[in-house]
C-alpha cells in the first residue's frame, strides 16, 4: 500500500474528511457565506419538505460537482457558467420529474422551490470554486458536505417552526390536546413561527450560537 | 486554448444529450405522474362528498362511494352513465372529460359536455359537480356537492396552484370551504342563482340572498370574485339537468 500511497490519497483521509466536515460548520453555507436562505426560509414551515429539500439539493450538488469535475478539462473557460448551468438546470429537472412521480403531496408543497434550485447560489458557487479546479472524489466529498451543511441548518429550522409553530413534528402532533386552550389548558401555538420571517430569526439564532462557541467566525472591525 | 469551432460543437453536443436523458426521464416517469394526478382528482370528488381518502385507499373508496358518473351535454341531456366499472350507456365517461377543453368549448359557443358524479352518503344522494376557474394568477379549481334536493350544497372543496399565499391562497383552507355547507344555489322560485363570494362578508347582502352567499377572503378579493364567476360558470351547465329530474 505504500507504493499507492506517492500517486494516490486513500478515500477517506483526514484532507477528504475536512472536505466534508468543515461545511458543516465553520464554512456552512447558510450560517457563515449566507447563501441559499431564499428556499431556507420557504421551505422550512414543515419538517417534511425541509428534509425532501435537503436531499434533493444534495442529490443536485453531489452528482453535479461531479459532473463539472469529471468535464473540468474539456469545458472551455468562455462557455462554463452555461455549462455550470445546464448541468444544474437538467439534475433539478430530473429531481422535480422524480418527485412528482413518487411523492406528489411534497412535491407540491415544495412547488416552485425545487425549480428554484437552479438559482441556488450554493450550487453554483461550488462548482466554480471547487469542482472547476478538483478531482472527482474530493469534488463529490466537497458537494455532498455542502449539501449537509446547507440541508442540517434546514432541518433545525424547520424542526423549530414545526414544533412551536404547528405543535407537530413530522406531522405527528407532540404536544398533548389536553394542553390547548380551546381545549381548557394553557398552550396554543406560535402563529408567527410558520411564517417567513421567523425562520430569518431562527437562522439568526443559529447564527448567533454558532459565533458564541467558535469564536474565530466573529468578524473584527 | 479552445476554438470557436470546438466551443460550437462542444455546447450542440451537451446540449443533445442532456436534452435526450431529459426526455427519456420524462417518458418513464409519465405513467406515475398520472396516476398521482388521478388519485389527486380523485380525492378532491371524495371531499366534496366529506370522505378524506389517502393515496393508497383512494381509489377503493371511490369506487365504493361513486355510484354513477354521468356525462351531461349543453342541453342537460344524459349522454354517458358509467356504474360499477361500466360504461353502460355512451360513449365516455365522465372522470376521462377535460373539463378545461370543455369550458373552452363552452366560451367558443361550440357543443360540450360536463361530469356529474352521483354518491351515496348517510344523508342520502348526493350530486358532486367538479369547478375550474381562473384565480388571479393561476387556475383555482374545486368539487362542490348538492344534497338530493339539487340545490342544498352538502360539501364543498377548493385548490388553487398560484394565488397569493396568505390571501387568495386561503380559499383552499377548510375554514373557506366549510362556509358553503347549507347554502343553496336555487332561490325560492326555482331560479338559478349561485352562490355569491362577497366582499365585505353576507352581512352587507340582502337578508333574503344571504343563503346564497358565503364572505370572501380579506385582502383576496380577485380570488374571491374568481370563485364567484367559476361557481356561476360550472353550476349552471347543470341546471337544464336538474330541472328535467324535478
Amino acid at each position: 500500500m505504500s507504493t499507492e500511497k506517492t500517486e494516490r490519497e486513500p478515500l477517506f483521509s483526514p484532507k477528504y474528511r475536512k472536505l466534508l466536515t468543515t461545511p458543516l460548520g465553520r464554512e456552512n453555507p447558510i450560517t457563515v457565506q449566507v447563501l441559499g436562505i431564499c428556499s431556507a426560509l420557504a421551505v422550512t414551515a414543515k419538517l417534511e419538505p425541509a428534509f425532501v429539500m435537503a436531499i434533493s439539493v444534495m442529490a443536485v450538488m453531489g452528482i453535479g460537482n461531479v459532473v463539472i469535475a469529471a468535464l473540468r478539462n474539456t469545458i472551455p473557460p468562455r462557455i462554463r457558467i452555461i455549462v455550470q448551468l445546464v448541468v444544474i438546470a437538467a439534475l433539478v429537472i430530473l429531481v422535480d420529474q422524480v418527485l412528482k412521480a413518487f411523492a406528489y403531496d411534497v412535491s407540491k408543497q415544495l412547488s416552485v422551490f425545487v425549480g428554484l434550485i437552479i438559482t441556488n447560489c450554493i450550487i453554483m458557487g461550488r462548482f466554480e470554486a471547487f469542482a472547476m479546479a478538483n478531482k472527482v472524489w474530493p469534488s463529490f466529498l466537497d458537494g455532498i458536505g455542502n449539501a449537509w451543511g446547507y440541508g442540517w441548518i434546514l432541518i433545525v429550522v424547520a424542526f423549530f417552526r414545526e414544533l412551536l409553530g404547528s405543535g407537530t413534528i413530522w406531522g405527528y402532533a407532540v404536544i398533548p390536546s389536553s394542553w390547548y386552550i380551546d381545549n381548557g389548558g394553557f398552550y396554543s401555538n406560535n402563529g408567527m413561527m410558520i411564517l417567513p420571517p421567523m425562520a430569518l430569526i431562527t437562522v439568526g439564532v443559529i447564527i448567533w450560537v454558532q459565533r458564541k462557541k467558535d469564536t474565530e467566525l466573529i468578524e473584527e472591525n | 486554448m479552445f476554438t470557436n469551432r470546438y466551443i460550437f460543437i462542444y455546447s450542440s453536443v451537451m446540449v443533445i444529450i442532456v436534452a435526450a436523458i431529459l426526455s427519456t426521464a420524462a417518458m418513464v416517469l409519465k405513467p406515475y405522474q398520472e396516476r398521482n394526478i388521478a388519485i389527486a382528482k380523485i380525492q378532491g370528488i371524495l371531499l366534496a362528498a366529506d370522505i378524506k381518502a389517502n393515496t393508497e385507499n383512494a381509489e377503493t373508496l371511490f369506487d365504493q362511494v361513486i355510484l354513477e358518473e354521468l356525462v351531461i351535454d349543453q342541453d342537460g341531456k344524459v349522454t354517458g352513465r358509467f356504474s360499477k366499472g361500466q360504461l353502460t350507456d355512451g360513449n365516455d365517461r365522465a372522470f376521462d372529460l377535460n373539463l378545461k377543453k370543455e369550458l373552452y368549448n363552452k366560451r367558443q359557443e361550440n357543443p360540450y359536455k360536463v361530469p356529474l358524479y352521483i354518491a351515496e352518503t348517510d344523508s342520502g344522494k348526493i350530486f358532486i359537480i367538479p369547478l375550474l376557474g381562473k384565480g388571479l394568477w393561476g387556475p383555482i379549481y374545486g368539487n362542490i356537492s348538492l344534497k338530493a334536493d339539487m340545490s342544498t350544497i352538502y360539501g364543498a372543496e377548493f385548490g388553487n396552484d398560484k394565488e397569493t399565499p396568505g390571501l387568495g391562497a386561503e380559499i383552499s383552507g377548510r375554514g373557506f370551504a366549510l362556509q358553503f355547507l347549507g347554502k343553496t344555489i336555487f332561490n325560492e322560485q326555482g331560479q338559478f342563482v349561485s352562490i355569491t363570494v362577497k366582499k365585505g362578508g353576507v352581512g352587507t347582502m340582502p337578508a333574503d340572498a344571504r343563503i346564497h352567499g358565503v364572505d370572501a377572503i380579506s385582502g383576496g378579493t380577485i380570488t374571491s370574485d374568481a370563485v364567484t364567476k367559476m361557481l356561476e360558470n360550472c353550476l349552471e351547465n347543470y341546471v337544464a339537468y336538474f330541472k328535467s329530474q324535478q
